[in-house]
């Protein structure tokens, strides 16, 4: 495969002495593709992001962007790269335009050229009738995105979005994903956070699952539904019923149910959708177990943390090669 | 639009002088185009000068009058003025702490930092855009003061130069107050942070009385302290000699006051540049 453009190499972080943002995380990403990192609150997405812009130094590790050492030279890295963080960075009482032709200026455009630049990136992200207007007068959807104009305007080589879509309507929502999309067409290289499965599973080339600073899944996003096995079957059934209708499901669907700890539903994977959901109604039908609530799932973020993290008894670690060669660690579900 | 895209302009490396000036200018304009968009914000600061300005004039004015050194011309105005000016230059370094800690809070000091501009840009853009604004607000001061009755008692050069020396006092406080700001970070608690150094030194000082009447520890302090020495190179060259403390001379106080504002930037950038480094981590 094509050199990295980002590598992360046994990066640490630990904030105050106790809370490990980073636990030794390792991760390369080819150019030309979007790479998203999935990830729960405070699972350290942030952090690594604010690593690799040169915002934060690591206890220890390496990073390179760009074939450029992150920690030894960062004047040089920061030339490569964007940034649009978690939160809109923008000034309200500047109008967009002006927001983003002092960034174009910041990255050592001339006037004439920033403003060119700053034209185009805001007609892109569809701002351009707002852009004379001050950011005051902007929705908060609308100010995510004139961060993420401002972080085009320098033609950054690798562009690191921090929850791009967090915020955003649905409509915007997936006119950002185009941006993006048309962005890594023309060759940028996209890093990106995000707290969606859908988001990381749409967009995403690549993802790479942390939680609690350590990296436990990393993958196509065909890999990551693999470890999963698809859809789930959420339900709930009177509670005297319960552990009956836990053995018959895991008969049917060759998996460890598992029980949420407050609202007593049962959750277990649906390797076949919507026949094994039938399969399920009807077996239970015939036990006259009723449920008093059923549903199928498409996996959601805390299903894949429960299937990665939640089970280590039936979990098992596993070194493996991926698909393209790479080592990288994976936890598969045994069943 | 596929222009938007393309990686390819490689760039700039280390901030080379011109571009740490342009750096510097692009965000002195954007400080002050805050200014601009926000005109009720220079309006309140000017205002509370102002009316310090005539509540002194006119509550003090009668009592203090008698006490003055001839060179005011019978006018307490004449006397307080350029302590005022000093005053004002004093609290508008204030907004150095403000500006900087809001822009800290609001994730805009991460953007920048994040960009291949030149590091010292924020401060001295910062510090800079503070100048020109408190310059502005000077001058308004000194606008309603000859509305109510002050007259410079030298030359236009002697008040010209006058107010360039508490420019400089300006810039150096607002070094200070950077300091304050990255310490302090939080936007809030900044408001009560800045007033620390600012009140002993502006109320122990000549700035509202002359020091004669203090008790002679506080008087000691209050002669000798940077305030007071700006405050007397400014009266010095607005009123004349007459205005100082026997045995001190124009060219001495004026000379004090750039030493004083010399020491604070000497002091302070190095240490606000260390701050600011450290920030955001
Ligand atoms: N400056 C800091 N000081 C102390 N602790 C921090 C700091 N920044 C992050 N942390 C801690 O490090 C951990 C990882 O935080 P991080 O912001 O990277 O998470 P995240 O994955 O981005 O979460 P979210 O989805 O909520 O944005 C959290 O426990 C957080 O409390
Ligand atoms: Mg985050």
């Amino acid at each position: 495969m094509a050199t990295p453009i980002v590598r992360v190499e046994g990066i640490t972080k630990t904030f105050g002495g106790k809370v490990k943002a980073l636990a030794d995380v390792t991760l390369e990403v080819e150019p030309g593709i979007i790479y998203g990192l999935l990830g729960p609150n405070g699972a350290g997405k942030t952090t690594l992001i604010r690593v690799l812009t040169t915002l934060l130094r690591p206890d220890s590790g390496r990073a390179e962007v760009a074939g450029v050492d992150v920690l030894a030279d960062p004047k040089t890295a920061r030339t490569k790269i964007g940034l649009a963080g978690q939160f809109a960075a923008v000034d309200d009482y500047l109008t967009g335009r002006e927001n983003v032709e002092m960034v174009g200026r910041l990255y050592g455009l001339s006037i004439a050229e920033s403003k060119r630049r700053a034209g185009q990136v805001l007609d892109r992200i569809r701002l351009d009738q707002a852009a004379d207007r001050q950011v005051k007068t902007y929705s908060g959807g609308m100010q995510r995105r004139l961060d993420l104009a401002a972080s085009l305007v320098g033609r950054p080589e690798v562009l690191f979005l921090d929850e791009p879509t967090t915020g955003i309507d649905p409509r915007s929502r997936i006119d950002v994903w185009e941006l993006i999309s048309d962005l890594v067409d023309g060759g940028t290289t996209v890093l990106l956070t995000t707290q969606y499965l859908d988001e990381a599973d749409q967009l995403a080339d690549r993802i790479a699952v942390i939680d609690e600073g350590r990296l436990i899944s990393e993958g196509t996003s065909d890999d990551l539904k693999d470890t999963l096995g698809g859809s789930v079957i959420e339900l709930s059934v009177p509670a005297d019923r319960q552990a009956e209708t836990i053995d018959a499901l895991r008969a049917i669907c060759g998996a460890e149910p598992t029980v949420h700890e407050l609202t007593s539903e049962i959750t277990v994977p649906a390797a076949e959708g919507a026949k094994t959901l039938t399969d399920v109604v009807r077996t239970l039908d015939a036990a006259s177990i009723t449920p008093t609530d059923i549903a199928l799932h498409k996996p959601s973020l805390d299903d894949v943390f429960l299937t990665l993290t939640g089970h280590p008894a039936e979990t098992k670690t596993e070194e493996e090669p991926v698909p393209n060669g790479r080592r990288g660690r994976r936890l598969r579900r045994k069943t | 639009m596929t222009a938007v895209t393309a990686p390819t302009k490689p760039g700039r490396v280390a901030a080379s002088l011109p571009q740490t000036i342009r750096d510097i200018l692009v965000i002195t304009r954007r400080n002050l185009l805050r200014n601009l968009r926000l005109p009720q914000l220079i309006v309140l600061s000017t205002i509370q000068p102002i009316m310090f300005l005539l509540l002194f004039t006119y509550v003090f004015g009668g009592a203090i009058g008698g006490t003055l050194p001839p060179a005011a011309a019978g006018e307490y105005i004449n006397w307080l003025i350029p302590g005022l000016l000093v005053q004002t230059a004093a609290f508008g370094a204030g907004q150095t702490a403000l500006g900087l800690t809001e822009d800290l809070s609001k994730g805009v000091i991460e953007r920048f930092r994040s960009l291949p501009m030149a590091r010292s840009a924020v401060l001295a853009g910062r510090t800079l855009s503070d100048l020109i604004r408190n310059g502005f607000v000077i001058s308004l001061m000194m606008v309603v003061g000859v509305l109510i009755g002050f007259r410079y008692q030298t030359s236009l050069a002697g008040l010209v130069a006058g107010m360039a020396i508490a420019m400089v006092f300006s810039f150096a406080f607002s070094w200070i107050m950077a300091t304050i700001g990255l310490l302090v970070k939080n936007p809030e608690a900044v408001q009560a942070a800045i007033f620390l150094p600012v009140f002993p030194l502006v109320f122990a000082s000549s700035v509202f009385v002359p020091t004669q009447t203090m008790p002679s520890w506080l008087r000691t302090f209050a002669d000798h302290q940077p305030v007071t020495v700006t405050v007397d190179a400014l009266r010095g060259l607005i009123l004349g000699e007459g205005a100082l403390l026997p045995g001190n001379t124009v060219t001495g106080q004026v000379l004090l006051s750039l030493f004083y504002s010399a020491l604070i930037l000497a002091a302070f950038v190095p240490l606000a540049v260390r701050m600011y480094r450290r920030s955001v981590n």
